[in-house]
Parts: structure tokens; C-alpha cells; sequence
């Protein structure tokens, strides 16, 4: 999938996603070992966005489960499909087989073993998931087969990409880590985060982007009670480009504020470390 | 040992190895020996490596550049270290094993505007405040580097011997003197104690940080050089967050373990409503009972149920907020904080010799550093300043008793040091009786309890006691909840 490391940032650089060191070597070792990649990491640095401009520069396609608290077996990888069923039986002889194929109905999990295609399964925010998903989850991701017990195992045509996302609001079980590599993303350093910037948004100042990652950067190093992603700091470029201000200067700091802070006691926290007017 | 049956990644002394920085080095010589040193040395720091993770480590070897140090150590993180407070000991140890330079290669070093060897204190220190603000990380590796060898040798007692010091290159150098020319030079003129100084001030002591990171990397290097790495590794390594002694916390680490509290929090609460949440039956799951209902020709014979909504429980948490254990209590507090925004129910009260309900500073929604500093000043827990387990429980049972109820879990943390006063037991057992369950949490090591003025036997009777000194203990109290 990919030559090097070196390779997978190029690549990635190429579809608008910049990476550093750990990330490149994470994601090509990933591919290499044919191993699952457990992302993990405070939210809005870009765990998600990582899936998908790994499907987007290897002309994958991108099946998403979306975990949840409840998420079962039904939604994750199969049910049958009971309706369908259920005419069956009352238009036919009550012998027909009504365990086949024609009745699956196809979850992402399954979707994404029984692809021929090349194939990334995002199964994100894992650790929403009860403790149970990740039991179902381990046959697939050290074998990557599942069984269904009316049809039998079925084996992965060719193995998918796995990437699952974690914001660590629960230790994932010891056996699914061992089974995954392990990438821990962190906030960019500001000379990332510029460049992330400039990358996103077209037409910023250099200078602008470098100011608004250093105050990011500031603002990060408070103690808040939700740090600013990097998603917040895009859209606060976005914004300032939008009000056609090119200085960050505390008046529109402290007038942009909502951009980044959604709590009111960070609000307050940040003009008071700040320095900022009271808006 | 499993890893010695591993296939050499690379055949020694051919190829990419000779090349890797470790070929250079004295000691093991083959790469796999080195790969195993560095797997036992991780566990012996507290890292959990598996056979099967040592392998993917020796698998992902030999994919990649081995001439690229960041490469190999991202490589090494992902297939060994899988959680966060592992990582700091990992990165010591990398740097122990995997050295960015050895000694002799030091000469090679890209160009830069000074000669650190010849250069005056003023000159080093003004090209020091220039990496501060900006530099990449091989810049300031090098110049902390060169720096290392310039004045941190100091002649030890042993002929022929030197040791290595941080303390003596910072000393030298004096960085944290630097800001205010830094500050100086980069505002301007512009107005001070504004965003700009404050991003600045960020900036600086990120640099100064890392500066410091770097020449104790180098320090422990050289030592490794001199004495074995194995010597040195033992005492380098810092044990990881999770197993850090509440009792002896530093402010640094408590900023770290308020991440950690937060998913704990959620998880205790899961806990606790599980338990709520077993026996009882709830609404009609429609497409389960449907399905079902196809093996009796859609007649739906089984009925099934969706389980009811859980109930948020109930939790009234007292704490010990004492001098004696104002770590502790600090980290309780941030406990504290964190579960008032899991349960919907939460009454905190805090005691010393006397007892205060303390719910009210943590409003879901609040800032914690503002709570924590109104709450020293303004909540009534202290009477005459020597903890009273015995007349806090009674005030308690007085004035708050009708916090606890069937529904309730009742939490109790502290050390149980209670000045050799009463320890109103039976006041203690019958608030216990009227919730539905109750623990202790105590922050002192098991073969403390019951010395000196410590009653925690004695209360460990009516409310089963645990000991807690660090969060992976906190852990394991939460897991055996449910």
C-alpha cells in the first residue's frame, strides 16, 4: 500500500492531511504488518480525519461503524433480515431455508470482510462502544473472519485497512490493545499547527496562521475544561478570513472568542489569563 | 525467552545494521540482542510488553529505515507502548538504547553561526534564547548536546573517571534568565502583560522545557556510556503515571492526573448504575419479540423486553480535606469534581473536625482551579485544625443525615488518622445502615493502617476499606464494582 513512511506523508500531504514522524510510521506499519491502528488522542486532532485520507489517497473505500453505548451485534455486523423472512415463510412451505444468504442483511463489520474492493473500516469512538463490542470486535481483528452461526465463518477476501478511534473516556481491554498497533496523536506543535492552517485555508496570511497557532498554543496550556482542537483553530481562521481581519490582536481575540471556547468558565478563564477586554 | 527464537531482522553486521547509530556502540553488539535488552528493560520500568508485542517490535523492524531514529522509535511506540503514561519512561529508555550520538561521532554537527566549543557565556546564551523561540528539534539537541560536553563534566573521585552533570550546564547557562531579554526583543515596545507577551512567556517555557529534556537525555547517555546502560536505566526511569503514590504527588503530575480522573469518574459511574440496573424488566422490544416470534409461524409466543432506562444513582461522597493529606485530598476534591458531572445526584461534604457540604463549589459547569481556591477559603471543615474523624461523623449524622438514603452510595476517603479522638463508630454505622452500599477509600499503604493514631481496622469493620494510592489502584477498585 505504501513504499516508506516517507511515502505515506507525501501522500497524505497530497489529499491535505499533514502528518509528523509517528503518525507516517504508524500508519505504514499498519499496511505493512497488516495489523489494525488504534488511534488514540484528546478529540479534534484529527483521528477521524486520519481514516479517511488514508482511504482518500489509496482510492479505498470508506466503511464507517460509528460506536455508541448500546451498539450490538445486529447494527455492528449482521442481522437477519426478518420481514423478508416472514413473508417467506407464510407465501412458501414452512421447509424453505430462510437462513441464507438472501436474507443477511449486511452491517459495516461484515460490509468490510466481505468486500473485494480495497476497503478502510473506521470504527470510531470504540471506546463508546460497550465492553461487549469489544469482544466481537477480537475475532475480527486477529483473524479477520466473523461467524455467523447459521452460515458458517466467513473469512475476509482481502483483508481491510482497520483503523479504530479512541478519546480514552474508557480503557479499551488489554486483549483488543495487543491486537492493534498503537498511535497516540497530541496536539501539533505550533509549527504544525500553522501549517496545518495554511494547508486548510487558502488565501491566509502566513503570518496570521502562526499567530493564531501560537495563541492556540497559549490558550491549550491553561487549564481548561475543553482544550480548542485543531478543527476550532481551522475554523477560527476561517472566521477571522471571513471578518477580513489580518491581526489577532486582543479586541478580536476576545470578539472571536466563541470560535474556540465552548464553555462559559473557559470563557472566563481565557479573557482573565489572557488579558483580554471584556467582550 | 520467546525473543530469542526470532529470526535476525537484519543479518549482523550486513546491510542497514552497520550503518545504524548502534553499531557504533560499545556493549551488545547485534541488533536483536540490543531489540531484547530494550524489550526486558521496558518491563523492568513498568511497561507491559507481551511476547506477541515484542514480536510485532522485531516484525516492524525490519520494514522500516533502521537508519532513521525517529522512524525506529515511532515504530517501537506503536507496537509496544499502549498507553499514554507509559510513554516518558519509554522515551528515556529509547534514548538509553538507541542513543542519537555517541561520543565519538560528536565532531559531525550541521553549521551553525557559533562554535559552541570557543564561544563566551554571552554569546551561548544569546544563541540559546534564539532556539527558545524557534528551532527544530535536532537544532537544540545538538547545541544541548555540545553544551553537555562543554560544562557538564565534573572530575569524580576515581582516576580516569568523570561524571556528568544537568545541573552544572544550566548553571552556566542560566536559561530561565532569558525571558526577559527574549521578551524584550520579540515585543518590541508593544504594550506589556497583553496576549502577545503571554504567547510569548508559552513559547519560551516550551523551549526551556525541552532544552532541559534534552541535556538530561544527553547527561544519562554519557553516564550510560561509563557505567552500562542497565545501570543507568534502573534509576532513570520514572515509574508511570498510573502508579504514583497519591501521597507523595507533585504539582506537575497532578495536572496529568486530572485527565486521568475524568474517563475514571464516568467509569464508576457506569458501575454503579450497572448494578442498579440488573433484575428489573423493561419496555417491549418490538423487533426482538417479532423475530422471535417467527418460529411459532409469526404467532409471538415469547415475549422480550428492552432493559429499562438506568437510573442515575445516588452518591454522597465525604473527604478528608486535612494538611496530613492534601495531596491526597486534592486528588480527591478533582474526584469529586469529576463525578458531580457523571451523576445527576452528587452531595460532596468535606471534613477536618468539623464537616461542611462542599457541593455547592463544584456547580456542573464550573472551573475546578476557582472552585479549589474558593472552597480553601470559604467552606467552615475546620474548627480547631487537627483532624477528627469521630466529631466530623457526628456533626454529620446532625446535620446531613437525610443526604443518605436507600438509593445512596456513600464513599468515604481518607487515611483514618484521627488524633487518638473517639472514633464515634456507632455514629459511623448507623449512617452506613440507611445507604444502600458504602466504601472507603484510604490513601495509606495496608501495612500502615492500625499504627500510631490510625483507627482504619476499626472502621475497616463497618465500611469495607480499600487501599488507594494511585490511580491503577483506583482502577482495580472500580472494576471490581460490578
Amino acid at each position: 500500500m505504501f513504499d516508506s513512511p516517507a511515502d505515506v506523508t507525501e501522500r497524505l500531504a497530497a489529499v491535505d492531511y499533514l502528518s509528523d514522524d509517528a503518525i507516517s510510521t504508524s500508519v505504514f506499519l499498519a499496511a505493512a504488518l497488516g495489523k489494525p491502528l488504534l488511534v488514540e488522542g484528546p478529540a479534534g486532532v484529527g483521528k477521524t480525519q486520519l481514516a479517511k485520507a488514508v482511504a482518500l489517497t489509496t482510492g479505498a473505500e470508506l466503511v464507517r461503524l460509528q460506536c455508541y453505548e448500546g451498539l450490538d451485534e445486529a447494527r455492528a455486523l449482521y442481522e437477519w433480515n426478518y420481514k423478508k423472512q416472514l413473508l417467506r415463510i407464510q407465501a412458501t412451505s414452512a421447509d424453505d431455508d430462510i437462513f441464507s444468504e438472501e436474507f443477511l442483511l449486511e452491517r459495516p463489520l461484515l460490509k468490510a470482510i466481505r468486500s473485494d474492493r480495497p476497503t478502510v473500516l473506521l470504527i470510531d469512538e470504540t471506546d463508546k462502544a460497550d465492553v461487549e463490542v469489544e469482544g466481537l470486535l477480537l475475532e475480527l481483528l486477529s483473524d479477520f473472519q466473523v461467524t455467523i452461526p447459521e452460515l458458517g465463518t466467513i473469512a475476509a477476501t482481502r483483508r481491510p485497512y482497520v483503523v479504530l478511534t479512541s478519546n480514552a473516556t474508557r480503557e479499551l481491554s488489554e486483549a483488543l490493545k495487543r491486537r492493534c498497533l498503537y498511535l497516540h496523536i497530541e496536539y501539533p506543535t505550533p509549527e504544525r499547527e500553522r501549517d496545518i492552517v495554511l494547508a486548510q485555508v487558502p488565501g491566509i496570511r502566513a503570518e496570521l496562521a502562526e499567530q493564531l497557532a501560537r495563541t492556540v498554543a497559549t490558550m491549550r496550556a491553561l487549564e481548561l475544561k475543553k482544550a480548542p482542537s485543531v478543527a476550532e483553530t481551522v475554523d477560527w481562521a476561517n472566521t477571522l478570513l471571513a471578518l477580513g481581519r489580518d491581526e489577532l490582536d486582543e479586541a478580536t481575540v476576545a470578539g472571536t472568542l466563541g470560535v474556540v471556547l465552548k464553555h462559559a468558565s473557559d470563557h472566563e478563564r481565557a479573557v482573565k489569563e489572557l488579558g483580554l477586554p471584556d467582550a | 525467552m520467546p525473543e530469542q527464537a526470532l529470526p535476525a531482522p537484519v543479518a549482523p553486521g550486513s546491510g542497514p545494521a552497520s550503518s545504524a547509530p548502534v553499531a557504533a556502540e560499545p556493549g551488545p553488539a547485534s541488533l536483536v540482542d540490543r531489540h531484547v535488552g530494550f524489550v526486558h528493560a521496558l518491563r523492568a520500568a513498568g511497561v507491559p510488553v507481551s511476547v506477541a508485542e515484542g514480536l510485532d517490535a522485531a516484525n516492524a523492524m525490519r520494514v522500516i529505515e533502521l537508519v532513521d531514529r525517529e522512524s525506529l522509535r515511532a515504530a517501537y511506540a506503536a507496537t509496544l507502548v499502549k498507553k499514554p503514561a507509559y510513554r516518558p519512561g519509554f522515551d528515556v529508555l529509547f534514548d538509553l538504547w538507541f542513543p542519537a550520538s555517541t561520543t565519538g561521532l560528536s565532531a559531525v554537527r550541521t553549521h551553525s553561526d557559533i562554535n559552541p566549543e570557543t564561544a563566551d557565556i554571552k554569546e551561548l546564551r544569546a544563541h540559546l534564547a534564539g532556539l527558545l523561540t524557534n528551532s527544530t528539534d535536532q537544532e537544540l539537541r545538538e547545541f544541548a548536546q555540545a553544551m553537555v560536553e562543554r560544562f557538564g563534566r565534573q572530575e569524580a573521585s576515581g582516576p580516569g573517571r568523570q561524571n556528568w552533570f544537568s545541573y552544572s550546564v544550566m548553571r552556566a547557562l542560566s536559561p530561565e534568565t532569558l525571558m526577559a531579554g527574549i521578551l524584550r526583543n520579540v515585543l518590541q515596545g508593544r504594550e506589556r502583560g497583553g496576549l502577545a507577551e503571554k504567547t510569548v512567556r508559552q513559547q519560551v517555557t516550551t523551549g526551556l522545557r525541552r532544552f532541559e529534556e534534552a541535556v538530561a537525555t544527553d547527561v544519562r547517555r554519557r553516564i550510560a556510556e561509563e557505567a552500562g546502560i542497565e545501570r543507568i536505566a534502573r534509576s532513570a526511569v520514572r515509574p508511570p503515571l498510573d502508579q504514583v503514590d497519591f501521597l507523595r504527588i507533585t504539582k506537575a503530575d497532578l495536572a496529568r492526573l486530572r485527565r486521568e480522573v475524568h474517563p475514571l469518574a464516568r467509569r464508576l459511574a457506569a458501575r454503579l448504575t450497572i448494578k442498579h440496573r440488573k433484575g428489573r424488566r423493561g419496555r417491549l422490544d418490538f423487533r426482538r419479540t417479532v423475530r422471535a416470534s417467527l418460529q411459532s409461524g409469526g404467532v409471538p409466543l415469547t415475549t422480550h423486553f428492552k432493559p429499562p432506562r438506568p437510573h442515575k444513582p445516588e452518591l454522597v461522597i465525604l473527604c478528608d480535606t486535612s494538611d496530613s493529606v492534601s495531596s491526597f485530598a486534592h486528588f480527591t476534591l478533582l474526584l469529586t469534581y469529576a463525578l458531580r458531572e457523571q451523576f445527576t445526584k452528587v452531595r460532596a461534604f468535606g471534613f477536618v473536625d468539623t464537616v461542611d457540604e462542599i457541593t455547592r463549589f463544584f456547580l456542573p459547569g464550573s472551573d475546578v482551579v476557582e472552585a479549589m481556591t474558593r472552597l480553601a477559603n470559604e467552606a467552615d471543615m475546620v474548627r480547631f485544625g487537627r483532624t477528627n474523624y469521630g466529631h466530623s461523623l457526628e456533626r454529620f449524622a446532625e446535620r446531613y443525615a437525610d443526604a443518605l438514603g436507600p438509593k445512596t452510595s456513600l464513599l468515604i476517603l481518607g487515611d483514618a488518622r484521627s488524633n487518638y479522638q473517639p472514633p464515634a463508630l456507632d455514629v459511623l454505622k448507623s449512617l452506613v445502615s440507611r445507604t444502600r452500599s458504602a466504601y472507603w477509600l484510604n490513601p495509606e499503604p495496608r501495612q500502615q493502617w492500625d499504627t500510631g493514631d490510625s483507627v482504619a481496622g476499626e472502621y475497616g469493620t463497618v465500611v469495607p476499606m480499600w487501599e488507594c494510592r494511585n490511580v491503577a489502584q483506583l482502577t482495580a477498585f472500580i472494576e471490581t464494582l460490578a
